[in-house]
């Protein structure tokens, strides 16, 4: 049940993710089913996979977030696509990148929403079909003066 | 508001071999379709899905987007400077709005 | 021992000469990001700020109105034209009396030079020029007139700045004077300087004018909200540009 207060909260970040009924946030069961349908099953190993993403978010609809993963980047060996999941946004699959050998150097950045405080995942599918990953947590903030547009 | 501008940065110039960096910004409201109106109204969905990044023909980059990306979607990557060519980038939106930047990149030695 | 008690005279009154007239400027709302923030607002290819800059510089060579006259035709490259007039809006308009930001200026220079019609306060367009034309002014500091002419309004605005409103009861000194670099929530109350704007706030996923957040303002504080352009916001405008003077222009800043 959430509290009175994180419903005022989540009502708050309507600018982004929440805010209408039925909207529903994810939970760490979704993301794991999410990660299951994406790796068909096989074991996720921890290491390889860096997630920089700051400590503290000063703002859900914006999070600055970088992925690198240790790998040569050669035909024979690299990453085919790097993945990054929500436990409590609205969806658990936020976004997948695709890569390949002709990148170079497994590191993307980009800017995603977090409706709420969590736990962000990485995840890196090799081309040998094992599948990496890291996770961090991000303490989202609400900015002090909130006008609602 | 509707798909109007973009912005790619890349370096004009590089060597042979060189992993360059590339950033790409485009003006898009990403809405997630969770959000009402002041008259209560469900504002609809409205995002890009895909973008993707083609060197001399050959797909080189993609990615696969949802609400969960920022407005005004931001992203950084690499490509490998394999030899003189244009690089295109291609945005889609889920109302099938299509925007594309091409640039060129020149590769010495 | 004489001596050495004149000398220490002179050194207080030339150390109070210069506190008088080279004052430290205050910190730019920037100091208050996060590293992550600020290393977005710098690069060029990361704000999205610049996505607007980019429309404006398309706008200033696109001829408008019956004569077809460009922001060109008339001042040429923005880049040699533009640089530094950001660091004196806004600023009274001698033929008129009236005293004029930079989008009030640009849509004066529509109706009065390009005989087209004025853009509306906070349209893409007037945004994008707006920031376009503040852009050629990064990092240069700020230094309005705020005698002569200009002296009503920004006695206005001083006094807008100081007085208590809203429901609140709060001036915009509580906050930004008497509270500024401590924290409100899990926010730092800034200076109240307006350096950045246009500025591109999370809150908005847009860039947005000064003036939109000073309704923003207004509402946090349960007050009136003015309308966009009016006397009030331009006057107070005005007392705010005196305010950052000295601190670099930061347009597209991002706020929070």
């Amino acid at each position: 049940m959430p509290t009175r207060r994180q419903l005022i909260t989540t009502a708050l970040l309507a600018g982004g993710l929440a805010g209408l009924p039925g909207a529903g946030r994810s939970t760490p069961a979704m993301r794991d089913a999410a990660v299951d349908r994406l790796t068909g099953g096989a074991p996720v190993r921890d290491g390889r996979v860096v997630l920089s993403v700051p400590g503290v978010a000063e703002n859900g609809l914006s999070v600055f977030t970088t992925v690198a993963v240790d790998s040569p980047m050669t035909a024979e060996d690299h990453v085919r696509a790097i993945h990054i999941l929500s436990e409590q946004n609205p969806i658990a699959h936020l976004l997948t990148f695709h890569i390949g050998p002709r990148a170079g150097a497994a590191r993307v950045s980009t800017n995603i929403r977090l409706a709420a405080s969590q736990e962000v995942t990485a995840l890196a599918e090799m081309s040998d079909g094992t599948f990496w990953r890291d996770r961090r947590l991000v303490v989202v903030t609400i900015a002090a003066c909130i006008d609602g547009g | 508001m509707t798909l109007v501008a973009a912005r790619v940065s890349l370096p004009s110039e590089a060597r042979r071999g060189e992993v360059v960096e590339i950033k790409a910004l485009i003006r898009h409201p990403m809405e997630t379709g969770y959000r009402v109106d002041a008259r209560g109204q469900r504002i609809p969905r409205h995002i890009i899905r895909r973008f993707e990044v083609a060197y001399d023909g050959e797909p080189v980059f993609a990615m696969d987007l949802t609400q969960g990306v920022a407005a005004n979607p931001f992203v950084a990557f690499t490509t490998v400077a394999t030899a003189s060519g244009e690089l295109v980038f291609t945005w889609e939106d889920d109302r099938g709005e299509v925007v594309t930047v091409t640039k060129t990149l020149t590769v010495t030695g | 021992m004489i001596a050495g008690r004149i000398a220490a005279v002179a050194l207080m009154i030339a150390g109070a000469a210069a506190g008088a007239t080279a004052a430290e400027p205050l910190p730019s709302g920037t100091s208050y990001l996060s590293e992550g923030l600020r290393t977005q607002q710098l690069d060029e290819a990361a704000n999205p700020g610049m996505l607007w800059v980019g429309e404006g510089a398309r706008l200033w060579e696109l001829p408008q109105g019956p004569a077809g006259r460009s922001c060109t035709s008339c001042h040429g490259a923005a880049a040699d034209a533009m640089r530094g007039v950001a660091t004196r809006y806004p600023a009274v308009d001698a033929p008129s009396g009236d005293l004029l930001n930079l989008e009030g200026r640009i849509n004066r220079c529509r109706t009065r030079h390009q005989e087209a019609e004025a853009f509306a306060y906070e349209s893409d367009e007037l945004l994008g020029l707006t920031a376009f034309v503040a852009r050629q002014s990064l990092g240069m500091p700020v230094r309005v007139e705020t005698g002569g002419a200009a002296a009503p309004h920004y006695d206005a605005g001083r006094a807008f700045f100081h007085r208590r409103q809203g429901q609140l009861n709060l001036s915009c000194a509580h906050c930004h004077v008497d509270n500024a670099g401590r924290p409100l929530r899990g926010d730092t109350i800034s200076h109240g300087l307006a350096n950045g704007y246009p500025a591109y706030r999370l809150e908005w996923q847009a860039l947005g004018s000064l003036h939109r957040r000073l309704r923003s303002c207004s509402f946090g504080v349960r007050a009136v909200q003015h309308g966009y352009g009016s006397p009030q916001y331009l006057a107070l405008e005005l007392y705010l540009a005196a305010r950052a003077e000295g601190v670099p222009v930061e347009t597209p800043a991002i706020r929070r």
